[in-house]
This record gives C-alpha cells, structure tokens and sequence, in this order.
C-alpha cells in the first residue's frame, strides 16, 4: 500500500527531506502549546517541504491535532514559531493564512447548497463571478460531485459530504492543505478507495498536504513521510517503510503495527553480526544490525514483526539459515487471507505469527492448529534491536 | 448462534415461560402509554382553549341586552349576526387600538431583539460555569411580581422620581438644545409602555435565542474563518441565518402576548389611545357590552394567527422544495 514504492537511492528532488540544502515550505521551530497546566505540543521542530503529503499520527490526546490547529491558525502556539513558505506565520490569524483545513466532521454549512459551499471562500478573492463560478465548478467535477450542486449537506451521504468538504478547503489554491482525519468518518470500502483519491488530487494539483490520522493504515498508505506523535513529542518521522521496518524506539515498533518485543541483551558484536540474549525465546537470537552496533552488555529490546517470522510443524535442518525457535500454538485466528498464531514458548512467554495462507486447504490440512509443537523461524535481518 | 439452539427446543415444552401475545396487553404496554401521553395536551386545549373560544365566537354572534346573561342571540336561523364585526369597522377606536398595539409590539420585539441577541449570544459563548449563573440572572426577575415590577418603572419614571431629573440633567447637558426644563415627560407614553414590554418580556426572547445558539456547532464558525471570513463575517455568514428559528421563536414569543398586552399600557400608556387590551377590557366592563368585547376578542386572534399560518405555509413549502 505504501505509494512511495521508488528505492531509496532514487534522486533527491523526489524526497527532498534527503538534501540538505533543500529549502523546507513548513517550518515549524520549537512549537510549544499549553492548555493551562497541560502541555499539548512539547518543544515541536519540523520541516515539510513542498508536495508533500505528510502525515501527523498517533493516539488521541497525542498534540497532533492540536499542532494541525496551530497550523491553521485556531490556536496560538505559547512558544516557538510557524514558517510558510519563508515568512512568519505565528500570529497571522486564520482568515489570512493560505492555508485551509478540511474538518474531521467536514463541518459544512447546513443552510448553504454545495455549490455555495464549494463557493463560500471565493467571495473574498478578486474574482469576477464567472470566473467564481468557472472554479466551482471544476472543483465539482474533480470531486465529481456536479449533478449534486444544488443540493443541501443533509441530502448527502458521508463519502459526498466528504468530497463537498474537501472541493470547498482546495477552492481557494491554498498552499497548504490541512486535513484532520479526512477519512474517520467513512466505512472501511469507501476509505479505501477514498485514500487512492485523495492521493490523486494530491498529485494532481501539486498542494502539500498534512494529514492527521490516528489510523496507521491510512498513514502508511498516503503518505509521503509520516511523524509518529506520543504525549506532545514527535518520536520519529519518516517515510513509511522507515517507520514500520526500522523503528527507532519501542513505541514506535509498537505503536505501527503488531510486533513481538523482548528484553535482551546484547551478548557479542561481529561486524554487523550482533549476538543478543534473550531468555525469554530461550536462546540466543542473531541480528543483522544496520547502523552503530550497540556494545557488548547493553540492554535492548529486540522486536520481530508476526509477518516475518514463519511457522512449520517439522523441525527445520540444520542448514536453515536464521534464528530458530520451538514453541506450542495456543491461539488461531483465521481470517481467510492469513493467518495469526499465538505461539506459546517453553519459558512462557507468547510470540504472534502471522503466514498467508497461499496455499489452498481445508480445516484439516492446515500448517498448524492448536496444541501442536511448531517451530518458528526467522531471518537476522528481520529482527529490530530497540535501544530506546 | 450455536447457544440459541437448545433454548429454542426447551421452550417447546415448556410453554408457560414464554410470554403470551395477547394483544391487549401488548396495547396497553406500548400503544396506551404513547396515546395517553400525546393526548393529555390536546385534551387540555381542547377544554380550555377550544371550548371558551367557542363560547368566546358565539358570545359575539349574539346581541346585547340588559340581563343575565348580558347577550341574546336570534331564536331563527342563523341565530346569529355578523353586526359586531362590522361594527368595528365603524368606530375609529377598534383599529386604532389594533394598529397601536401591533406598532407597540413590533418596535418592542425589535428592541427585545436587538438587546436579547448579543446577550443570547454572550451567554451562549460564556464558560459552562458561568452559562449557568447568567441564565439564573436572565430569569430571576420572575421571581418577584410582575406587578411590583411595573410599578418600580412606573416609580422611576415619573416627573418627580431622581431617575427623571438625573437622566434630564446629564441629557441637558449634553445636548442642551434638545432637552429643557428640569424634566422628561416618560410616563403615559408609547416609550414607557415599549419599555415596559421589551422589559417584561426580554427572557422570552433570550431563552429561545440562547437554546438556538447553544447547539450551532462552533466548527462551523472556525470552517467560515478559515476560508478567509473575519469575524463579523462569520456571524452575519453563519451565525445570524443558522440561528434564524430562535429569532423567529424569540420574537413570537415577545409579539403575540405583547400585542393583547394590558396591563402595562394600562398603568404606564397613554390613555387618549389605548392599545387594543385596554379596549377589550373597557368593552367587558365598562361599556358591558360583551358581544362587542367578544367579537375584538375574535378579531385580536385573527389579526395574530393569520399572519402565523400565512408563514407556516410558505416555510413548509420552502422546506418541502428543499428536500426535493
């Protein structure tokens, strides 16, 4: 689903967060916002650059919706400064930022047609009435929602109030699109298909766009670079294969995804070969470490994704490359495509598998069911070493 | 699904635990309670709304005579007679009073308006703490007498009262040219009864008002900022037509009783030219002429509901084409 599907080596206009001297389009400096005792936004520091479809996720109550308001100019931040495009937008007030925002609850005007609607932030823009009439319409039909014009917000259902709201927020050209997550309200069909267009909108007219999400699928699928939000702090920001395959600290790992993480520690270093201990899988796991190895004696978390690890009844030979476990199936959930397995291991501790069933077979020719003894396999380059 | 099985084969032989449909039973759990409920309002009307105003129509189809009861209707058919009616029309009195009165409650709801709205508004906006003590403050004057209240104004008008002379000499020294003398004539005037009614019934207008402004969902507002309204804009863009049927509630609210008002032009009003509660009144029990009171009475409704019913249609049409 990740869009960015270029290889890493690929040119730096295509990810310009890569070059240096890049000049970012939003600049957020040591954003801080405190809602009298509570700090929302915690000491915030963040470029996005120009195109840009970027994404703010975490938990509720994380800062992230607050910092999207302190974009759009609803709250002011209680330190730190907002750059757009090079000029100071601290105090600018929301009626005179080119920035526009579309609403969680879209909030359209119920008294107000589509059209008017679509229309509203035009009438401050010189513009003649043909030519606002000329806009409104080609933003009906990017969203195509033209035989619907003259119809008032409560004659539509969510995914048309959705496509209303976002027409009316890209009416006025803005530079910078905020979008406070644009598809919560839409069930799991027209999310999907929604994300795919609002990605090609996105591309089509150029605007950066910065998405607050708590969903870390729609994050992961739109998104250019996503920030990942915990208690006011940014914990990382990357693209989304970054973010699931290379998390950097345990919340991150366990925020993105569904992964196993266990206390070990570190036992030797080879190179990039680093030898971890871990008692609760029983035995010492290798990991292909990318970047600084940590020192022999440190204590890490050491975390492998369900989906990578695999299951099999018969215990591999002793050629299989990789870290090899035995454990007993507790659970089973079978959910058509895949499958996930609780696997229970001799200390105790429980390890979730994930296998896609890519081959065809019926309840009784399954790979494992419960109680059986399964082993588990996993390769030293899945397994994520944690520091953090 | 797999747990619903047995149930249903056990309650085959076991027929006394299931409930027995008898329908009257059903009638009465569901359909006796909501009848009972809904018709309890409409009975009320109906005694005591429906019925005197019956009697009120029939009284002014009668004639009036020195008796008890002070009213003789025609002993053939129609037994009535529309000649109070037109008798209305022949005495300057009747639609004088009627014109002052709809002139005196139309400049009271504007100024009721024009004061209750950014109150409405203001408490509306205020922390949920203090929404509450601003609201008690709106509707503690109830707690003392109506009465006791009109007269207070009626004390602070006069020619004599410190309020008087005050207001006369801060007025008379600003604008000397317009105000002389050491007094203000404010009582017996339209403005002392358009005062007394927009103070009388300013809780009318704000209570709707407020309870309208109350629910609009403020993102609306923060949507019309962000696509480029200023503040004023975003009120006369959103706010304003949003909160349209607490203005039109508020108004009726503050129009209708003011318009059959009595006894504040009674006691603060000029009494050369009554509003049309004073010449109803007049008509009971000075003049006791009561198919005559009868028929201003008919006609104070009409005058009300008409115009009432005229806008009810065309907002059910509008509706009606708005969701077509």
């Amino acid at each position: 689903m990740d869009v960015d599907t270029k290889p890493h080596s690929s040119d730096k206009s295509d990810k310009p967060w890569l070059d240096p001297k890049a000049k970012p389009f939003i600049r957020i400096d040591g954003v801080t916002k405190k809602f009298g005792e509570f700090t929302a936004v915690d000491n915030v520091s963040l470029d996005i650059f120009k195109g840009e479809l970027f994404a703010l996720l975490g938990g509720s109550g994380c800062g992230k919706t607050t910092l999207l308001r302190m974009l759009a100019g609803f709250e002011m931040p209680s330190g730190g400064r907002l750059f757009l495009d090079g000029q100071d937008m601290t105090e600018i007030p929301p009626y005179e930022r080119p920035v526009n925002m579309m609403f969680q609850s879209y909030a359209l005007f119920p008294h107000m047609t589509v059209e008017k609607n679509v229309g509203y932030g035009l009438k401050h823009e010189g513009m003649t009435d043909a030519q606002r009439k000329d806009r409104v319409k080609e933003l009906l039909d990017l969203v195509q929602l033209t035989p619907l014009a003259g119809r008032k917000p409560h004659q539509l259902s969510g995914g048309q109030r959705q496509r209303v709201a976002l027409a009316r927020a890209l009416a006025k050209r803005p530079k910078v699109l905020l979008l406070d997550e644009p598809l919560g309200a839409l069930d799991k069909k027209l999310r999907e298909q929604t994300q795919f267009e609002l990605i090609n909108i996105q591309y089509k007219l150029g605007v950066t766009f910065i998405v607050v999400t708590h969903d870390q699928e729609e994050a992961m699928t739109l998104a250019t670079r996503i920030a990942v939000m915990d208690q006011g702090v940014i914990r990382q920001i990357g693209t989304p294969t970054e973010i699931y395959e290379f998390p950097r600290t345990r919340f991150v790992a366990d925020f993105i995804g569904s992964i196993n993480i266990f206390d070990g520690e570190v036992k030797s270093v080879d190179k990039n070969r680093v030898t971890v201990s871990a008692p609760a899988l029983g035995s010492n796991v290798i990991v292909d470490h990318q970047g600084e190895p940590p020192a022999p004696g440190t204590k890490v978390s050491i975390a492998m994704r369900p989906e990578k690890i695999a299951i099999e009844r018969k215990e591999p030979g002793a050629e299989a490359a990789g870290n090899t476990i035995a454990g007993k199936v507790i659970d089973l959930g079978y959910f058509g495509k895949d499958s996930l397995y609780r696997v229970k291991l001799p200390s105790g501790a429980m390890v979730r598998v994930n296998a896609v069933n890519s081959r065809r077979a019926g309840e009784s020719e399954r790979v494992a069911v419960w109680e059986d003894d399964v082993w588990l396999t996993f390769a030293p380059s899945s397994v994520i070493i944690l520091t953090e | 699904m797999a747990a619903l099985a047995p149930t249903a084969q056990a309650g085959q032989g076991d027929e006394s635990r299931l409930p027995k449909a008898h329908s009257w039973r059903q009638w009465l759990d569901r359909e006796a309670w909501r009848k009972a409920i809904i018709a309890i309002p409409y009975l009320w009307l109906l005694f005591f709304f429906i019925a005197p105003f019956l009697i009120v129509l029939a009284i002014s189809a009668g004639t009036s005579q020195v008796g008890i009861p002070p009213v003789i209707w025609k002993d053939t058919f129609p037994f009535g007679t529309f000649d109070n009616y037109v008798f209305l029309t022949q005495d300057d009195i009747y639609w004088q009073g009627y014109l002052n009165s709809l002139r005196n409650a139309a400049i009271s709801t504007f100024f009721a308006l024009l004061i209750g709205y950014p109150m409405a508004l203001g408490i509306a906006r205020a922390s949920s703490t203090w929404r509450n003590v601003l609201l008690l403050l709106v509707i503690l004057p109830f707690w003392t007498s109506f009465l006791l209240r009109v007269y207070a104004w009626i004390g602070l008008l006069g020619n004599t009262s410190w309020f008087n002379r005050g207001l006369t000499s801060i007025l008379a020294t600003f604008f000397p040219f317009w105000v002389t003398g050491d007094h203000i004539q404010m009582m017996n005037t339209n403005f002392a009864v358009v005062l007394g009614i927009v103070y009388s019934y300013l809780p009318f207008m704000i209570l709707p008002l407020y309870a309208t402004l109350e629910k609009l969902d403020r993102t609306l507002d923060e949507a019309a900022m962000d696509l480029g309204s200023k503040p004023w804009e975003v009120f006369k863009d959103i706010t304003l037509p949003l909160s349209l049927p607490g203005i039109i509630a508020g108004a009726m609210l503050v129009f209708i009783p003011a318009t059959g008002e009595y006894v504040i032009p009674s006691l603060m009003g000029r009494g050369d030219s009554p509003m049309i509660g004073r010449v109803l009144a007049d008509e009971f029990f000075q003049n006791r002429d009561w198919p005559v009171a009868s028929a201003v009475a008919v006609a104070l409704l009409a005058v009300l509901v008409i115009p009432i019913m005229i806008y009810n249609f065309f907002q059910a049409r509008e509706a009606r084409r708005g969701s077509t």
